[in-house]
């Protein structure tokens, strides 16, 4: 049984595959390897939404489909929610 | 990897050596004002498809290149065996059936005006009957499925999509385009955030300026006519609910569809031909409708369609083959949907395998099994209009 998907080694999020709850230890599959990964997830992640694989820091850039997604405006710790709270758009 | 090689589909071959995977008789309305004339035929004649219309009187310049591009493209698309034009007067109604019979395909015209409509039907029903009994006795033959031309578009998406749906097509592309088929991908205004990462797929530098050219045309169309600012509305509430943060995100979302190494040999303008094979990018919009009326016209057989949400577009000539990862829209729309894969989310089916599934299902489509769009009548026709009328 999983909790989240990531979908290539170079990712810094993982996406939630069912409703993870704070405190739960969580485990995640690599879509490209099928390597598996252990996360502590710090907060409650919903479905869909994105968990933080590793401490990102502010100015960083979150890594998805391999990809920068958009620019960290809050530092983010390994376990954490990644959205529009601490993640934002680097186009406006 | 797919099973085979280069899997063998049966198909029926036409005039022009293209194949296609079904045997439409079609009657196609010139303009507006001849839909009625077309369901008239097709109430008449049992086993062929009136395609009816909202336009064809008084576009002017490109816009009305792009009704006829798509109107001929319709009818010379390979899907179609045999086609009847039925138009309010002669001369433009002709301009169809001469573009039409250029792929050697039986085509004939008829035009209302000096007839009446009775009249019109009545012979354009006695065409129709020679046409549709003379396709029945066409038969499918073997033909590899690299001939088979497959379009992609998604729509509805949500995260589902970009985990598991999108990337299903994108592993099933891979596989048709390394076999030499033919595919397109399109949706200029759902790859902003993705723009320049998608630059650089093009195969060479010129054709990655070419695309961008186009990506800023969309753009600026968009910007001249917005009333207020996008920021606010890509992604949607809806995406932002479902998970999604920012619109690079969504954008690389949507580019899973076309894998992770091919590039794409050439820009298409809207409803015109590939000339060769692999993959291309067309300048298409990204209401789904729309999109696969311009892919049937530029002579796409087969779409694949995967849906997040659950939209339920299909098309009068192309068969959709809709799929998704989503467990609800799986469970609660299940008569929409061709190919469930939402067993990648819980980790017990990798791309591969779901690229191979849906390469199966297409091959189940060209022998002749209807999508679930076809056997719910889902025939969205809309063409696309670039600017009003005169």
């Amino acid at each position: 049984m999983i909790q989240f998907l990531v979908h290539e080694k170079a990712d810094n999020v993982g996406v939630a595959t069912v409703d993870i709850k704070k405190g739960e230890k969580v485990t995640g599959l690599y879509m490209d390897s099928q390597k598996k990964v252990e996360v502590k997830a710090l907060q409650d992640i919903p479905l869909g939404h994105k968990i933080a694989l590793t401490n990102l820091k502010q100015e960083g850039a979150v890594i998805k489909y391999g990809h920068d997604i958009g620019r960290v405006v809050a530092g983010i710790k390994t376990g954490e929610h990644v959205h529009i709270h601490n993640l934002k758009t680097r186009r406006w | 990897m797919a099973k085979a090689k280069n899997p063998k589909v049966f198909a029926y071959r036409r005039e022009n050596g293209r194949v296609g995977i079904r045997n439409h008789v079609v009657i196609l309305p010139l303009d507006d004002l001849s839909n009625s004339a077309c369901e008239k035929v097709a109430h008449n004649v049992k086993g062929c498809k009136a395609i009816p219309h909202a336009y064809g009187r008084l576009q002017f310049g490109k816009d009305l290149e792009l009704f006829f591009r798509t109107m001929i493209g319709t009818g010379a698309n390979p899907n179609v065996a045999a086609v009847v034009v039925i138009g309010i007067e002669p001369e433009w109604t002709n301009r169809i059936v001469e573009g039409v019979a250029k792929t050697g395909k039986p085509v004939a015209g008829f035009s209302i005006e000096r007839y009446g409509e009775f009249k019109t039907v009545e012979m354009a029903s006695w065409k129709a009957k020679e046409y549709v009994q003379w396709a029945s006795e066409l038969r499918r033959e073997p033909v590899d499925l690299k001939e088979v031309w497959v379009s992609v578009k998604c729509g509805e998406s949500d995260t589902t999509s970009g985990l598991a749906s999108n990337p299903t097509v994108g592993n099933a592309l891979e596989k048709l385009v390394a076999m030499g088929g033919t595919c397109s991908f399109g949706e200029t205004s759902e790859i902003t955030g993705a723009e320049m990462v998608c630059q650089e797929r093009a195969a060479n530098r010129k054709l990655g300026e070419q695309f961008m050219a186009t990506f800023n045309a969309y753009q600026k169309m968009i910007d001249d006519n917005k009333t207020d600012d996008l920021s606010g509305s890509q992604p949607t509430k809806g995406n932002i609910r479902g998970g999604l943060t920012t619109i690079e995100e969504k954008a690389f979302g949507n580019l899973q569809k076309i894998g992770k190494k091919i590039s794409y040999v050439g820009v298409l303008d809207k409803a015109e031909a590939p000339t060769g094979k692999g993959l291309w990018f067309m300048d298409t919009s990204s209401a789904a409708a729309e999109a696969v009326t311009l892919w049937a016209a530029a002579g796409f057989v087969a779409h694949f369609f995967p849906t997040g949400q659950g939209n339920i577009i299909g098309n009068p000539i192309e068969p959709v083959i809709k799929l998704t990862a989503n467990p609800l829209t799986a469970k609660t729309m299940s008569e929409h949907v061709d190919y469930d894969c939402s067993a990648i989310l819980r980790g017990e089916m990798t791309l591969d395998q779901s690229g191979d599934n849906l390469i199966q299902m297409l091959v189940r489509t060209c022998n002749g099994r209807l999508t679930a769009q076809e056997v719910l009548g889902h025939e969205e026709f809309v063409l696309t209009k670039l600017y009003e009328s005169a």
